[in-house]
């Protein structure tokens, strides 16, 4: 009981100070790929601490879901952080919540956001919460049918069990169904995340915003949250990708060698996994509202295939 | 010796009749209807309700025999009733509803003092609950087919009840002439059982289970498929529920949308299940095909609406397909002799029933405080409505996140059964129908999340931001019985979300009787708090205790609050407004606009159209007046039903030469008759 307590613990705080360290990579080696010189690596850590002091401006027309959209969002986050397996498996809370539990309460975040962007009364956030909802409900069963695929090949929707069985048998990495359901995850995390090809975290430019049009009321702490929130999400989305499809080397009991060899292996393939994001995020532009359904077709069709190569494999 | 739950329902019965009466004594005083009726009736809910709990509780339900609850007519006309784990449990949803739509009701018939007659609704309204609990009880078919009539009469009173607006009286109209069309074909089934059974008790039916030659069994299986179906609003059979729900009293969309068309799963489950034996494959994946499309074309069609209503009717479609999945599977799962799989998917389905009745119900409820606040269901003149009626706003966000089907509350559990059921069907069904499954779990995916885009909008353009209309600015928040009737619907959701396996021992004796096996021991650990899918080594999710786990998380911005930012001062501004003099409402996103994108995504479905004309002086780009319209083709009522109605006219057009109105003529039919039927006898 207590060591699953400290378990808890250590995992939120891992997810709190490593969530902002990957956005800051990749934001930095964005810029490097682009000869731009950019932010440090660490600059991220900056700019939550700069906002979470400052005062705050609230909009007149805003209620209170306004004021409790960024705790729903960065606690969503943390939740389903802990779901997920880190540097160790079974995850602190596998128990308590699986891959469609862990789908579910991202979700549950992302309602707020998209309420919370309509809450102010300008046109910006009402036009980015409706993409917003859109996007995410076409990337849902694309995300839903890797998810499965993955669960029938290991047996279980419990993520650490995925992870576990996977691992147990090498190969498997390179099974057909396996590297197809990757692909199509992969995609919807680019979605998720609101990168390019689909929305541009360094845009301002309002008629094309989609995440940053409907936090763009936002101020000072509750901005922080929001940042760190979104920043937690990716994290976890990530996590999920590299635990579940290629988990070698991750901790299996809680021995202080095993934890630094799978606490290093974990930040070498997140970093690996950054490093893809950037470089799609450099050589793509991004799409035109209405081609990104398209992306998100074809994400949809590669789990299709992973599934039936599933039947037909077995 | 009779049961506890035979002791008192008959009691809440008794309590309705009293109800109806009480309405129709005092209807010249509308107080006292009012306060009566609707009194008279929560309480005969409530007795009715602790009544079919119990009875499922207590294990006296798997026990229960058939009963007479009136002597009967003749031989075959008897007034049985069964009091069985099935029956019960539709009793639970409808008495449930039946507590808190009547509180409800305490105030919202207040709005009809003096220009309509409230004790006839009181009475209406209470013959309907007594109608639908008959239904779920009715042992006999013929005692059924009575309930059933009554039921659709006193609902179509109901929804005719503001008769003075035309379209009330097409709602009620339309209504009238499907329900009829599905008692018929239930009827036709109901005689190709007796047949074989030479009896209309549902006993002697049940003991048939199925031994019917191949042919007369499927006839059996599509007429109830149809019947029941077009009660519970299935797609392509939907096209009444969208008209006639939203123009009802809101009290009764309610109940209909929540209590009536589950008349249709109860008879689905029934049927099925019970009466026609182990189901063949192609069955259950016809259901489970029905179920998906009409989740999917529900939520679609749902997003469209900009009528708050009609956007609730047609997540109605949505839910019922939602439940159809469950029901399906378990079918399928049965055909397969799986039935500890089967019985989880038919516990994910009835757990689904039972919460969309709740939520649907509060969401119709806090429709009906807005429609009754602010004068209008359009939510283009809707908005901030959370500053001026904050208690319902609370419980209608309640609602919408419930029917999103997001964690903690009751929606999600429901849908995350179903996952489940659907991943193990994969597994264990052998050939390529097996992709079905995990095609069906994707299409449960995009309805969820449609689902949540859509009360993102519902909520969003409703209750947020600026008024956009007068009437909207001047709302005030609804009477406090109104309040109390939405308040505990939200608490049921809040309670079936967080303590699963509470119910699950309501559902239970369900399971038990329809798929023979209980399945509460496989799909409950961690001493009642988590719940498991039945394989070894499943996924596991405890809604308890990720509410709790967030609860402790909330410590973490409160500490950096107090670190870094106590000192931070809050000031209140205006939106940002890109330098114009302010904002106002009409540069808001609109309902409209906000579900455009999901318009052009799926234009091949909706084939949207638009007139757009402007009036102006020198430039197009200064337009002095603008006219905008936009509208999506309802693909059903323009490719199927418009080509039947025009069918039918066209035929009984040339019918009518026969009935010509001479009594020559009509005798020379009867003399022909007579002749061919003297021929066909030799």
């Amino acid at each position: 009981m207590t060591a699953t307590l400290v378990f808890i613990l250590l995992q939120t705080l891992l997810l709190l100070a490593l969530a902002p360290l990957i956005t800051g990579v990749i934001k930095h080696w964005k810029a490097r790929l682009q000869n731009r010189r950019g932010p440090r690596p660490w600059q991220f850590y900056f700019d939550l601490l700069k906002y979470l002091r400052k005062d705050m401006v609230v909009s007149e027309h805003a209620s209170w879901i306004f004021t409790a959209a960024p705790r729903v969002v960065f606690i969503t986050s943390l939740v389903a952080g802990l779901m997920v397996p880190m540097a160790l498996v079974p995850a602190p809370l596998s128990r308590f919540g699986d891959a469609l539990a862990l789908i579910g309460v991202l979700a549950l975040g992302r309602f707020f956001l998209a309420l919370a962007g309509l809450d102010t009364a300008t046109t910006f956030g009402g036009m980015g919460s409706s993409r917003e909802v859109t996007l995410s409900a076409i990337a849902e069963p694309a995300l839903l049918l890797a998810v499965f695929t993955v669960a029938i090949t290991t047996g279980s929707t419990d993520l650490s069990h995925m992870s576990l069985g996977t691992q147990a048998d090498v190969w498997k990495m390179l099974d057909p169904a396996h590297v197809m359901a990757f692909a199509a995850l992969f995609i919807v995390l680019l979605t998720e995340t609101g990168r390019i090809p689909v929305d541009n975290p360094a845009t301002h430019l309002e008629l094309t915003m989609i995440h940053e049009a409907m936090i763009l009321e936002y101020s000072g702490r509750q901005l922080a949250l929001m940042e760190w929130g979104a920043s937690i999400k990716q994290l976890v989305l990530m996590s999920l990708l590299v635990n579940v499809f290629f988990p070698p080397g991750i901790a299996i009991e809680a021995t202080p060698a095993a934890l630094a060899a799978g606490g290093l292996l974990y930040l070498g393939k997140l970093l690996g996994l950054a490093l893809a994001v950037v470089v799609v995020e450099t050589t793509n532009a991004k799409l035109r509202l209405f081609r990104v359904p398209d992306l998100l077709s074809a994400a949809f069709a590669l789990a299709t295939l992973a599934l039936l190569s599933t039947f037909l494999f077995q | 010796m009779q049961s506890f739950s035979e002791n008192w329902l008959p009691i809440g019965l008794a309590g309705y009749v009293a109800g109806v009466v009480a309405g129709l004594l005092f209807s010249r005083n509308s107080r006292v209807a009012n306060y009566l009726s609707f009194g008279l009736g929560a309480v005969a809910a409530l007795v009715s309700l602790v009544a079919c709990v119990q009875g499922l509780v207590g294990g006296e339900a798997l026990v229960s025999q058939t009963r007479q609850l009136l002597p009967s007519l003749t031989p075959i006309i008897r007034f049985s009733i069964r009091l069985d784990p099935l029956g019960l449990f539709f009793g639970v949803i409808v008495s449930l509803l039946g507590v808190a739509l009547s509180i409800y009701s305490l105030g919202y018939a207040r709005s009809f003092y003096g220009h309509k007659s409230v004790g006839v609704f009181g009475a209406l309204f209470n013959t309907l609950l007594l109608a639908t609990t008959l239904v779920f009880l009715a042992g006999n078919a013929f005692f059924f087919l009575l309930a059933w009539e009554i039921m659709a009469l006193s609902a179509y009173c109901l929804v005719s009840f503001e008769h003075e607006r035309e379209d009330a009286r097409r709602g009620g109209v339309l209504f009238f002439v499907m329900s009829h069309l599905g008692t018929a074909c239930l009827a036709l089934g109901f005689l190709l059982l007796f047949q074989n059974a030479n009896s209309y008790e549902f006993d002697s039916f049940r003991a048939l289970s199925g031994q019917l030659e191949p042919g007369r069994r499927n006839a059996a299986f599509a007429l109830f498929l149809l019947g029941f179906g077009l009660k519970a609003g299935i797609v392509p059979l939907h096209i009444w529920l969208p008209v006639a729900h939203p123009v009802a009293p809101s009290n009764v969309s309610a109940l209909m949308s929540g209590v009536i068309i589950k008349t249709g799963i109860y008879g689905l489950a029934r049927v099925f299940f019970e009466f026609l034996g182990t189901p063949p494959q192609w069955w259950g994946v016809t259901v489970l095909t029905i179920g998906v499309v009409s989740a999917v074309l529900g939520v679609l069609y749902a997003l469209m609406e900009h009528d708050l209503k009609r956007l609730l009717a047609y997540h109605s479609i949505e839910n019922i397909g939602i439940i159809l999945m469950g029901l399906g599977a378990s079918m399928m799962f049965l055909q397969a002799r799986h039935p500890l799989l089967a019985t989880m998917a038919l516990i994910a389905g009835l757990y689904h029933t039972m919460n969309h009745a709740v939520f649907k119900g509060l969401l119709f409820l806090g429709a009906g405080a807005v429609l009754q606040a602010a004068g209008t269901r359009n939510m283009e003149d809707l908005g901030g409505l959370i500053h001026r009626m904050p208690k319902t706003a609370m419980c209608f966000l309640l609602g919408a996140v419930a029917i999103s089907a997001l964690p903690p509350l009751n929606g999600f559990v429901s849908e995350w059964l179903t996952y489940q059921a659907l991943l193990q069907g994969f597994s264990v069904t052998p050939g390529l129908i097996r992709v079905l499954f995990p095609l069906s779990g994707a299409m449960l995916a995009l309805t969820g999340a449609l689902a949540a885009a859509c009360f993102v909008k519902a909520f969003g353009i409703t209750f947020l931001a600026q008024p956009r209309s007068g009437h909207a600015r001047q709302a005030r928040e609804v009477s406090s019985p109104m309040l109390a009737g939405q308040g505990l619907l939200a608490a049921v959701c809040v309670l079936l979300g967080l303590a699963p396996s509470l119910f699950l021992r309501v559902l239970d004796p369900v399971g038990r009787q329809l798929a023979g096996v209980a399945a509460r021991d496989h799909l409950v650990t961690g001493s009642g708090w988590v719940l498991s899918g039945v394989a070894a080594g499943g996924g596991t999710v405890s809604t308890a205790g990720m509410t709790i786990l967030a609860l402790c998380l909330c410590a973490v911005p409160l500490a950096l609050w107090w670190l870094l930012a106590r000192r931070a001062r809050t000031r209140i501004g205006p939106s940002w407004d890109c330098g114009l003099k302010g904002l106002t409402p009409q540069m808001e996103y609109t309902a409209t606009g906000f579900s455009k994108p999901i318009r052009m995504i799926f234009k091949a479905l909706f084939r949207p159209r638009r007139e757009v004309q402007r009036e102006y002086d020198f430039s197009p780009y200064f337009a002095t007046t603008v006219r905008f319209e936009s509208h999506v083709e309802e693909i059903f009522e323009t490719r199927i039903y418009r080509p039947l109605n025009w069918l039918v006219l066209a035929v009984s057009r040339r019918l009518r030469a026969l009935q010509a109105g001479s009594i020559q003529a009509y005798l020379i039919y009867i003399f022909i008759t007579l002749l061919a039927l003297l021929f066909w006898t030799l």
